[in-house]
């Protein structure tokens, strides 16, 4: 096994003969913090959209540790370890936080349970149920959110419906998470506890993450290696701090 | 049978299916909602017939004067629909729009069953008498509903694409929010697209009684769901899509119904085909993709 | 083992279960009364028909109410199983004896054929938007009663003609079948697959992204609905002597929609009670009301279901109903403070719930602070972030 998480090969997609994303070349290792930036418009979300599922590539390829993905439907990307956040936050807004959480361990293999065994509530069907609570407790309690699980997830402040759209990420036992904007609309101190949390649980449940980020405190702070795209393509690469201090990345985003 | 005629029979009722069918489309497009009480503004248009047919004894003029009469009580409905049950919901979520559209649809239909009674009343509209056409004889008011029709559908397109207040009607259905940003009174251009539908519903209405000359409460709901058959066959949202689909559903019909052992099971095969259509292609014969945004 | 015996129990407290109590009281009482004589032939015909009222608004509110799709084929299946159930019955009651065996083994069939056609009508629910699947259910329910009126072997367009269950006994079969069918599906939303059901309704690319497999609930659903829609056929086969297809018109799809939007979508208690009244005042007009007047219940229903939908969804009466909805009224009038939205079951509570979100989190979201260079502004003391606990 190598150590690669990620790797996407030419990856592009058009729409209507806009390149929206083109040529784009990945290689996300284990466990690794990397970021994707660029400019508004530049395609990050774009890319989320394909490594997910929502849309096909119409070019190149992407892989999860070895395993293509080209071609498969949302679920079976997530099944096979990719979860992901959203930059317009998509909670189950109408369900208690706690179920959000429980929404995620939904396909896990502990707590398979067929629609027959809860019709008839046959002894599978508590004995899943009360672990599954059991996990969806602990995956908030390190969000901090245990206190809140019982409350709609609409009434909960922005800063944490950020972080409980994480936690139903993580609920679903991913390999890599898609973190879209995680840090966008918080204040610094949130920004700060959040970049402790995504430390925190890449070292605990051993993830590799990938994130979109504007906050270019947090990239600098949080990622090993970033890639910056711009109108689709890729501007520049590698670590860091090379790559942010890159003429070109510089240029493109304060234009000139 | 003749295939002229029969040709001609079913581009007919076609043409019925396609000024129907350019109602549910234009507010679809424009509204973003299935009008489903649209059928029922035709029953309303055909007792407004029934009403008003009799005001003259030469035909030309009480056909004139029923179908202006017709398109007043039409239009006024359409509008008043829209102004009392949906524009309240305008933002709601559509699974409330449908279902309150379905409400109005229901309303109607109880009303004129108490107003008028649920049996069917037989109208008599002046015999405009048949014509030898290619050597069959085909009646007139097949004739005029192909030749009004096709006109009526011309005129529509002619006004989206040439005037202004057309042009603000595909802003609307292209962005609603761009649009009223860029001035279109948005509530007014959705008003107005009522008016037009149901004004064409009026139309379809005379037609329709030309070939079946009665009235009853429950008219409309039919060839009403038959016209968002062939507007979703055309491709919804799309004023030449809901054309195609509506003639093409008309001579489907006229074709079923000649076949012998077929006649009984022309709805199946019709709403067979619609099914068909929205399993393989569902965004119709002339439809644009409109892709979701994450 | 004992664990799950407690688990049962407590799943049966009273609190959750009351409606299966309310129920079978209610039918322990019915069975005294019709014992001691004192129920007439159209008195328990009307209890049969209640129950089957009952089954079909559970089932169809398991799909708008639940999975959030609108179905207007509900007709249909009725009419399948109606149609299928019957006829296995007439063939079957010349090998066996026992009319509630026939009765059980016409259910199966019945809601079985139903079954099959609920997942085919549920295919295109994958690809349809809300107002394309309504159409196409209805084009379904519509389809069905024209190829039973074509078809000779189910009596064309005569109908079907059924031998009739005894009136006194079919309602007690009818009452404990809707207790079967509330247990499975109040069982089913209250578990796992009943939050990824809610979840799909809630937010379908979310519930796709978490990888809920829509594709599998979504027929799943439909399916399970149009089975209870069949034995509810089998059952309303039973009670009079003869089946026809112009019963089942979509008009009858929606007058169980007026009952789930009037109980409220996404509450099983809420369709049931409607259902029952429903039923109920509709046969007591059509005893009051003869002729064109028997009409006016249609308009009444039509403007309830249009006020219900526009008072749950209208945005201008968001503030209003805010101030009087029920919940705030109780609170009104026996002035006891309750704990601001805290909830345990909101799959039972959607439609009774505000989504409210904050102005400022609004703003927030439309207007974010020009993230690349916010200055670091020290915080007060007491806005620091506290330590985390569960990061240790």
């Amino acid at each position: 096994m190598s150590d690669i998480m990620l790797k996407t090969e030419n990856l592009g997609i058009s729409f209507g003969g806009l390149k929206a994303v083109d040529n784009v070349n990945l290689e996300v290792k284990k466990k690794q913090f990397y970021g994707l930036v660029g400019p508004n418009g530049a395609g990050k979300t774009t890319v989320f959209n394909i490594l997910t599922g929502v849309y096909q590539p119409t070019t190149g390829k992407f892989y999860l540790d070895g395993t293509e993905l080209n071609g498969k439907s949302q679920e079976t990307i997530n099944h096979m370890g990719i979860a992901r956040t959203f930059q317009n936050i998509r909670l189950f807004s109408n369900m208690s936080v706690i179920r959000n959480v429980l929404v995620g361990l939904h396909n896990q293999k502990e707590f398979r349970c067929s629609p027959f065994t809860s019709m008839f509530r046959m002894p599978g069907h508590y004995d899943s149920e009360i672990r599954m609570r059991e996990k969806a407790k602990e995956i908030l309690r390190i969000f901090d959110l245990e206190e809140e699980r019982n409350n709609l997830s609409c009434n909960l402040p922005y800063g944490k419906q950020r972080k409980l759209e994480i936690a139903r990420a993580l609920a679903t036992n991913p390999k890599l998470l898609l973190l879209d904007e995680p840090a966008a609309g918080m204040n610094p101190n949130e920004t700060k506890e959040l970049m402790d949390i995504i430390k925190f649980i890449r070292d605990k449940y051993e993830v590799t993450i990938l994130l979109i980020e504007h906050d270019m405190k947090f990239v600098s702070g949080i990622c090993d290696e970033i890639t910056v795209l711009n109108f689709g393509t890729v501007l520049a690469q590698g670590d860091t701090k090379t790559a942010l201090n890159d003429p070109e990345v510089i240029r493109a985003y304060i234009g000139g | 049978m003749n295939i002229v005629s029969g040709l001609i029979n079913g581009l007919s009722l076609g043409a019925i299916y396609a000024l129907i069918a350019l109602g549910y489309t234009m507010v679809y497009g424009i509204a973003r909602m299935l009008n489903f009480a649209h059928g029922d503004i035709i029953m309303v248009g055909a007792y407004a017939i029934y009403f008003a047919v009799g005001i003259s004894d030469n035909p030309v003029v009480s056909i004139l004067g029923s179908i202006v009469f017709s398109i007043l009580i039409c239009t006024l409905m359409g509008v008043i629909t829209e102004g009392l049950a949906y524009r309240p919901l305008r933002g709601a979520s559509p699974l409330a729009v449908l279902i309150t559209a379905i409400g109005v649809s229901y309303f109607l239909q109880g009303i004129a069953q108490m107003a008028f009674g649920a049996k069917a009343l037989p109208i008599t509209l002046p015999n405009l008498g048949t014509i030898r056409l290619f050597g069959t004889s085909i009646s007139v008011g097949t004739i005029i509903t192909l030749i009004l029709g096709l006109i009526l559908m011309l005129a529509l397109t002619l006004f989206v694409k040439y005037t202004r207040t057309g042009r603000a009607m595909l802003a609307v259905s292209e962005d609603n929010g761009a649009a009223q940003l860029m001035g279109v009174n948005v509530n007014r251009i959705i008003m107005l697209t009522f008016a037009i539908g149901s004004a064409l519903a009026a139309f379809a209405s005379l037609f329709y009684l030309f070939s079946i000359p009665s009235v009853d409460p429950k008219l409309g709901s039919m060839p009403g769901i038959k016209a968002f058959a062939a507007a979703v066959i055309g491709g919804i949202g799309s004023i030449p899509g809901a054309v195609i689909g509506g003639l093409l559903l008309g001579l489907i019909e006229n074709v079923c119904k000649t076949v012998p052992g077929l006649g009984q099971y022309t709805l199946a095969i019709e709403f067979g085909i619609l099914i068909l259509m929205l399993l393989i292609r569902p965004i119709g014969i002339l439809g644009k993709k409109r892709r979701v945004k994450v | 083992m004992k664990q799950y015996l407690k688990n049962i129990k407590q799943s049966f407290k009273l609190k959750k279960s009351l409606n299966y109590f309310v129920i079978a009281v209610f039918l322990i009482a019915m069975i005294g009364l019709d014992a001691g004589g004192m129920l007439g032939r159209s008195t328990v015909g009307i209890l049969s028909r209640i129950a089957y009222c009952i089954i079909l608004a559970v089932s169809l509110n398991l799909v708008v109410g639940f999975l959030g799709e609108l179905s207007l084929g509900h007709a249909g299946f009725m009419c399948v199983g109606a149609y299928v159930g019957c006829f296995c019955a007439n063939l079957l009651h010349k090998s066996i004896a026992s009319d509630l065996l026939v009765l059980i083994i016409a259910m199966l069939i019945g809601g079985a054929t139903a079954a099959v056609f609920g997942f085919i009508v549920g295919l295109p629910a994958l690809r349809l938007r809300g107002d394309y699947l309504a159409i196409v259910t209805l084009a379904f329910g519509e389809i069905v009663r024209n190829i039973f009126n074509g078809w000779d072997a189910f009596g064309g367009a005569m109908g079907l003609s059924t031998k009739p269950y005894d009136a006194h006994s079919l309602f007690i079969v009818a009452f404990i079948v809707v207790l079967f069918v509330l247990m499975v599906c109040q069982n089913l939303i209250r578990s796992k697959h009943g939050r990824a059901i809610t979840a799909i309704r809630d937010n379908e690319i979310a519930a796709k992204a978490m990888g809920i497999n829509v594709t599998y609930y979504k027929l799943f659903v439909f399916t399970i609905a149009a089975f209870f829609a069949g034995v509810a056929g089998v059952i309303y086969g039973h009670s009079v002597s003869i089946i026809r297809q112009d019963y089942f018109t979509y008009n009858y799809s929606i007058d169980y929609l007026v009952m789930v939007v009037l109980g409220g979508m996404g509450s099983m208690n809420g369709s049931i009670i409607a259902a029952s009244l429903i039923t109920y005042i509709n046969v007591w007009l059509q005893n009051m009301l003869t002729g064109d007047l028997a009409g006016i219940k249609q308009p009444i229903y039509a403007l309830i279901l249009i006020a219900v939908v526009m008072f749950n969804n209208a945005p201008a009466l968001k503030p209003f109903k805010e101030r009087f909805n029920l919940r705030n009224l109780w609170d009104l009038i026996f002035r006891s403070r309750r704990k601001p939205e805290v909830i345990k079951d909101d799959a039972a509570e959607w439609n009774r719930i505000e989504t409210k979100i904050k102005i400022d989190d609004l703003l927030s979201v439309e207007v974010p602070p020009n993230k690349a260079n916010t200055p670091d502004k020290p915080q007060k003391d007491g806005a620091a972030a506290k330590p985390k606990k569960g990061g240790k």
